[in-house]
């Protein structure tokens, strides 16, 4: 393919690209279709007659978008599957392995789930934008896993960043959007300078910008405080991405102000395919400078600086935690938490330990998408995310209730859920890393870590199962409306954890098997 | 076959969580009944010689690129481990048989203890049997947040907290042993020659790990608490089963994968144990509340099962699992006259109070069943706890002779705090307060209706008091088939 790369016609080229073209046609019709239909709207609210006739055109409109844009992603998931294999486009600008259609396949089924979701955000006052948003940032997502190639990476990031920044801000009616929107603005867009930075500086040092020709340069070169100043800028900008310590202070906030369903796809589909990249850039770019973790004998390299991310988010993640009363921040320390876990898997810096992280980014990601799913029914049943608003939910919900208890338990750890499978599977891959169980140390500090968090994850559910619904809660219960797609959502997702739990080996073997 | 106790009890806990709440209770009496059913059958059936060895039953492979099996097996030991599950479980849906709130939910959870309980005692294969072990943590907390009483929300916290730290401590030495030896078969394992030093530290955190669940002192604490803010059933099945599974495990994954590390620990299990047993004998003579004493008695004869295995003779090893079996079924039977019979119907557990009441002549029954369980508590011969503990005693001996003294003089204290317990719960003296309790007895709207003993309880009690006299009577139906397996141990070679 590669000697093919300069007669390339644009057909081959379009069939290669088809996923990330049908997304961005999709965009553009939800885009298209939301502007139709809101000028329709806009007409009706200056006329003040009919609010509610409005409101309710915004949820037929919001209703729509979501499917049009469901469906769009359905059809791109159709697409990476009749992808060819292996290709490479463009020295590496655009690569297709079976690694990057999986990831392809997986990113794209969150945001599938997360649009779906959006049916039940009835805050949007405009839906078409939104979704259009979240599918660029798809776009952004599908560039980001399917290339080898820094400056590609550097625009997949921005595309992706861009939406979500946008995504994070668009409840215009709540203050806490709009602070959670300009805080992850300024810590997202000064982290992209630190990653520009460093990635001009590796560009200075080995003179390309695709990561396999750097692997092949810094195997020669040695190491000299430029290259260590450039890899270390461009770890903390996904150490940004990723939210690990002490990176992380923009993730509660974007959390809990965004609107729902971006804090799921902030919490999921971004944080998958940044840690898919960073395992890529890591692992192929600079594989010469692994270094070595090993308490007793650190050897410079990324793996200590990672180790050390690995540690710090795991003590602050879950300490933090402790002490959160709402359900949404809660859920960002313990994401700051599970970066540093999901982590460890990189720092072990082999196949089995990338396929681990890789293995348990995914489980995480559902859990998160269910998790917020949950969240985003709570809040408009009773008007709020916190703990209090969660009292009684086994009463009014049970399968919500159940589904809730499945999350939390999963990312707690507990057997038979994935979040069990998926520690055991990164704990014992860096274990067995390095001679002499040089990684235990990191390996204990996160079992502490995992000790600690239960703690919170019962908190959640003991509000769910154990404690009285509070007195306002109990009077918003009435106007439950019926919202079929959502609750089966979650019920899926949930489902879902528990049956990879029980089951890990086909996901965990496909992840293995497309890892190189 | 014998597996089938684990997939019953699994389907049982789905149907409940299906089934309306008429079916509920029925579900998991039958599930657990199916439970014990199939225990018995393999107790009968199965030839002693099969059960010398830890016999593969089933083995599937779950995740080869882990080399993770579906795998379980039986022995004596575990035998008898299943055995003592299902007569707990049975007997405890029959002391629960008039929980009313949230009842699919409630039997929900006490069937899946039950579940990863049989799970735990099958397991051949380390992530499948810490699978199950981890898996009983959780509905704990449930069924003791939810449905529990006293101080509730934070016995039924401290005592999660508690299992996950062992948890995590047995996560460690897990991790360690897959990695090192490259394989999860407990029988392969068992084979492994790990290195002395790495069994000189991995054994204490492992052993430890388990014997939080044990009740080692000093991290015992949590039994007492938890049994107080228990429902009936919880305590029952938490001092029934699921301190068991702790010492279970430490004596099939702990002692049998690493047994150098075990010899350079083992006196200090002893030493651990022995101040378990007086120290917690000690305390549970100073309560008040009935099931503090209880609780506390716990803690001292699971003292006895961890000098069984820190003596590590098999006769005190055999002595430790009979022990399990023993206090199993008497703990169970104590709180259920504690929680079931007197709670129910007098509304509380101060033994100052019950005192006063008189309540032999109230409760018959119960205060028959209660001396029954304090003579089997207090190690009277022809019960189990006398034939466990003295199998243990003599065991430990020979090695240790000064922890077998200490140990005689604890089990005067067991017999004192028992002897109160009973005295104070059923015979009291009449003392001028009576009247005044009397009336209260009378004024007790729901006193006359449930004053009788149910048939469900008095069927729940009968099994429990069956299995300890039988055992007590004839010992050797579960040492013979313990003895061979605990022999074919690898620390005793």
């Amino acid at each position: 393919m590669k000697s093919a790369d300069s007669t390339m016609s644009y057909f081959e080229l379009l069939k290669l690209v088809s996923p990330e073209t049908i997304v961005v046609i999709t965009a553009l019709a939800v885009l298209t279709f939301g502007l139709a239909a809101g000028r329709g709207k806009s007409s009706v609210t200056i006329s003040t007659a009919k609010p509610a006739q409005s409101e309710s055109d915004t949820s037929t409109a919001t209703g729509i978008c979501s499917v049009i844009g469901a469906l769009g992603l359905a059809i791109a998931i159709g697409a990476v599957l009749l992808l060819p294999r292996n290709a490479t486009l463009f020295g590496g600008m655009l690569v297709i392995t079976p690694l990057t259609s999986l990831f392809k396949i997986i990113c794209v089924t969150l945001a599938f789930f997360t649009v779906l979701l959006t049916t039940s955000e009835k805050s949007l006052r405009h839906p078409g934008e939104y979704l259009a948003l979240v599918l660029f940032a798809t776009v952004g997502l599908m560039l980001l896993v399917g290339s080898e190639e820094l400056l590609m990476i550097f625009i997949g990031l921005e595309l992706l960043g861009l939406s979500l920044y946008v995504m994070t801000a668009f409840d215009k009616t709540d203050v806490r959007s709009a602070e959670a929107g300009l805080k992850y603005f300024l810590f997202g867009s000064t982290s992209s300078a630190f990653t520009l930075f460093g990635i001009s500086l590796i560009y200075g040092v080995s003179g390309t910008t695709s990561l396999a020709a750097i692997s092949e340069k810094l195997a020669s070169v040695s190491v000299q405080p430029l290259l260590g100043i450039g890899i270390v800028m461009t770890l903390v900008g996904f150490a940004f991405k990723i939210a690990a310590a002490p990176f992380h202070l923009w993730a509660p906030d974007a959390y809990q102000g965004a609107p729902v369903p971006s804090a799921g796809f902030i919490a999921s589909a971004s944080k998958v395919a940044s840690f898919v990249v960073l395992g890529k850039i890591v692992l192929v770019g600079f594989a010469p400078l692994h270094g070595d973790a090993a308490w007793h004998a650190m050897v410079a390299g990324w793996s200590p600086v990672l180790a050390a991310l690995a540690a710090l988010s795991i003590l602050v993640g879950n300490l933090v935690a402790l002490a959160q009363s709402n359900v949404r921040r809660l859920l960002g320390y313990s994401a700051v938490a599970h970066a540093g876990y999901t982590l460890i898997g990189l720092v072990a810096g082999d196949r089995d330990g990338f396929s681990a992280t890789l293995f348990y980014a995914t489980i995480y990601a559902i859990t998160l998408v269910g998790a917020f799913g949950v969240v985003a029914m709570v809040r408009r049943e009773t008007g709020g995310d916190d703990l209090s608003n969660f009292r009684g939910l086994a009463s009014r919900s049970p399968l919500m209730a159940a589904s809730m208890s499945v999350f939390m338990l999963s990312l707690a750890g507990i057997p038979p859920l994935a979040g069990f499978f998926g520690k055991f599977y990164l704990f014992s891959a860096a274990l067995r890393a390095g001679a002499d169980h040089g990684l235990f140390w990191l390996v204990t500090v996160a079992l502490l870590g995992s000790f600690i968090s239960l703690y919170y994850y019962l908190i959640v559910l003991k509000a769910v199962f154990v404690d009285e619904p509070a007195l306002s809660a109990a009077r918003h219960a009435n106007v439950v409306s019926a919202d079929l797609l959502p609750r089966t959502i979650v019920a899926v997702l949930a489902a879902a954890v528990l049956l990879i739990g029980v089951a890990p080996q086909p996901l965990a073997a496909q992840i293995l098997a497309a890892v190189p | 076959m014998i597996a089938w106790t684990i997939y019953i009890t699994f389907a049982g806990a789905v149907l409940l969580l299906l089934l309306p709440r008429a079916f509920a209770r029925w579900i998991a009496l039958l599930a657990t009944i199916a439970g014990l059913a199939l225990g018995l059958v393999a107790l009968v059936r199965t030839p002693i010689a099969d059960l010398a060895h830890f016999t593969t039953i089933v083995r599937v492979p779950w995740v080869p690129a882990l080399g993770m099996n579906y795998h379980l097996a039986i022995d004596g030991v575990s035998l008898t481990m299943v055995l003592v599950t299902g007569i707990s479980a049975v007997s405890t849906v029959l002391f629960s048989w008039d929980v009313d709130h949230r009842q699919n939910e409630f039997f929900f959870w006490l069937v899946l203890v039950v579940a990863g309980c049989y799970g735990v005692f099958l397991s051949a294969d380390l992530f499948l049997f810490f699978a199950f072990y981890e898996l009983v943590i959780v509905p704990k907390y449930f069924l003791i947040a939810v449905f529990g009483s006293t101080n509730k929300e934070y016995g039924a916290m401290k005592l999660t907290l508690y299992s996950f730290l062992g948890g995590m401590l047995v996560f460690i030495g897990i991790l360690i042993a897959y990695v090192t030896a490259g394989t999860l078969d407990l029988n392969q394992l068992s084979q492994f020659q790990f290195s002395p030093h790495l069994q000189a530290w991995a054994f204490p955190v492992l052993f430890l790990g388990f014997a939080v669940l044990a009740g080692i002192w000093p991290l015992h604490t949590w039994a007492p608490t938890g049994h107080v803010a228990a429902p009936t059933a919880g305590s029952m099945l938490l001092a029934g089963i699921v301190m068991k599974l702790g010492s279970y495990a430490g004596l099939r994954v702990a002692i049998n994968l690493f047994p150098q590390g075990f010899q350079m620990w083992s006196k200090w299990i002893v030493l651990l144990a022995v101040i378990g047993i007086v120290y917690a004998a000690a305390v549970a003579l100073r309560q008040r509340d009935l099931k503090f004493v209880i609780g506390y008695s716990s803690v001292s004869h699971m003292g006895f099962v961890l000098l069984g295995l820190g003596a590590a003779t098999a006769l005190s090893v055999s002595g430790a699992v009979l022990q399990m079996f023993s206090h199993g079924v008497i703990a169970a039977l104590l709180f259920a006259v504690a929680g079931r019979m007197i709670y129910r119907r007098t509304h509380t557990r101060e033994l100052d109070v019950l005192a006063g009441m008189n309540l032999s002549h109230a409760l018959p029954f119960a205060a028959f069943t209660f001396i029954i369980a304090a003579a089997a508590s207090m190690g009277i011969p022809g019960f189990s706890g006398f034939a466990a503990e003295i199998t243990i005693l003599i065991g430990a001996w020979k090695a240790y002779p000064f922890a077998v003294w200490i140990t005689g003089a604890g089990m005067v204290l067991v017999a004192a705090f028992t002897l109160r317990a009973l005295k104070q719960s059923f015979f009291g003296e009449m003392d001028p307060g009576v009247a005044l309790q009397e009336s209260r007895l009378a004024l007790d709207s729901g006193w006359n209706e449930q004053q009788s003993i149910t048939a469900a309880e008095k069927c729940g009690a009968c099994l429990l008091m069956l299995a300890t006299l039988a055992v007590g009577v004839y010992p050797k139906l579960l040492l013979d088939r313990i003895m061979p397996a605990v022999e074919a141990m690898r620390f005793l070679k």
